[in-house]
């Protein structure tokens, strides 16, 4: 682990219920994380990992909307995603559903709170699946399948 | 690989197979030794025991009729990586939002960004 001057992010699964928490802290305020949650060009910007071209094919950011965006490296490989926005409140909460089309009978219900800690933001992401199994997939693909930044000692433990 | 990982998850889902594991952790336990602190049968350790073994959590030696349950820490420790790569993953996705949030605030700090 690296030192260094970013809040770290801090993740727990239930081993109860098919849940990923996500508690994670920023230096801006939540007008500005709603927007960068919310709008498409900033969106573009940090979702997709790196190594990976974000695709967004469809983005409709109000209540009652709907996206869907593709991953795409340089193997060729496209990886899509789509949901609908359930409830989009500025500048506090957003529900939306989200499904990989790898595994379409999957769906995940995220709620993502932004609080206000006076300048800075508290971010919490609740992710809900429909069983534990399909929690521990995402969690086993890390959610952006195909990307693997320096885990090259986990893949040759999982060569073995 | 994914369904060894789901059966891991599985059985460290009930809190007495969760607790067998924590104190397997300090040292190898009998059958007998797992069941004393819990007011279920023999039996049922058994059972929760056959859950942990499939899931290649715990291993059983053959050590002549006492045969005494090993935690197989490897196995363990694969979970953990998984989650920590999963965590690491969003560490990085949301360093890329503290840079668009810094460029969309025009805030004055000068971080390293991470590579």
């Amino acid at each position: 682990m690296t030192t260094t001057t970013h809040p770290e992010t801090r993740i727990s699964a239930d081993p109860d219920l098919p849940t990923i928490h996500i508690v994670r802290e920023f230096d801006a305020p939540p007008e500005a994380l709603f927007r960068a949650h919310t709008d498409p060009e900033l969106v573009r910007q940090w979702l997709g990992p790196r190594r990976l071209t974000m695709r967004i094919e469809h983005w409709d950011a109000r209540t009652g909307g709907a996206y869907r965006y593709v991953h795409s490296g340089e193997d060729g490989l496209e990886h899509a995603f789509y949901g609908s926005f359930h409830e989009l409140r500025p500048p506090g909460r957003i529900v939306q559903t989200f499904t990989y089309l790898g595994y379409p009978d999957g769906v995940c219900l995220e709620t993502v709170t932004f609080t206000d800690l006076g300048g800075r933001t508290r971010l919490h992401a609740i992710s809900v699946f429909e069983t534990r199994e399909g929690r521990d997939m995402a969690i086993a693909s890390g959610m952006e399948v195909g990307v693997v930044e320096g885990y090259e000692r986990l893949d040759e433990l999982l060569a073995g | 690989m994914e369904d060894r990982l789901s059966r891991v998850f599985a059985a460290l889902a009930d809190p007495i197979r969760r607790d067998m594991v924590a104190r397997l952790a300090a040292d190898d336990a009998t059958v007998t030794e797992l069941a004393e602190p819990y007011a279920v049968t023999v039996q049922a350790v058994s059972k929760h025991l056959k859950v942990l073994e499939e899931a290649g959590l715990v291993s059983r030696t053959r050590q002549a009729q006492r045969r005494p349950v090993h935690l197989e820490a490897e196995v363990f420790d694969l979970m953990t990586t998984w989650i920590e790569r999963y965590r690491r993953e969003a560490e990085q996705r949301y360093r890329r939002l503290d840079a668009v949030l810094t460029a969309m605030t025009g805030t004055e700090t000068r971080e390293e960004e991470a590579s």
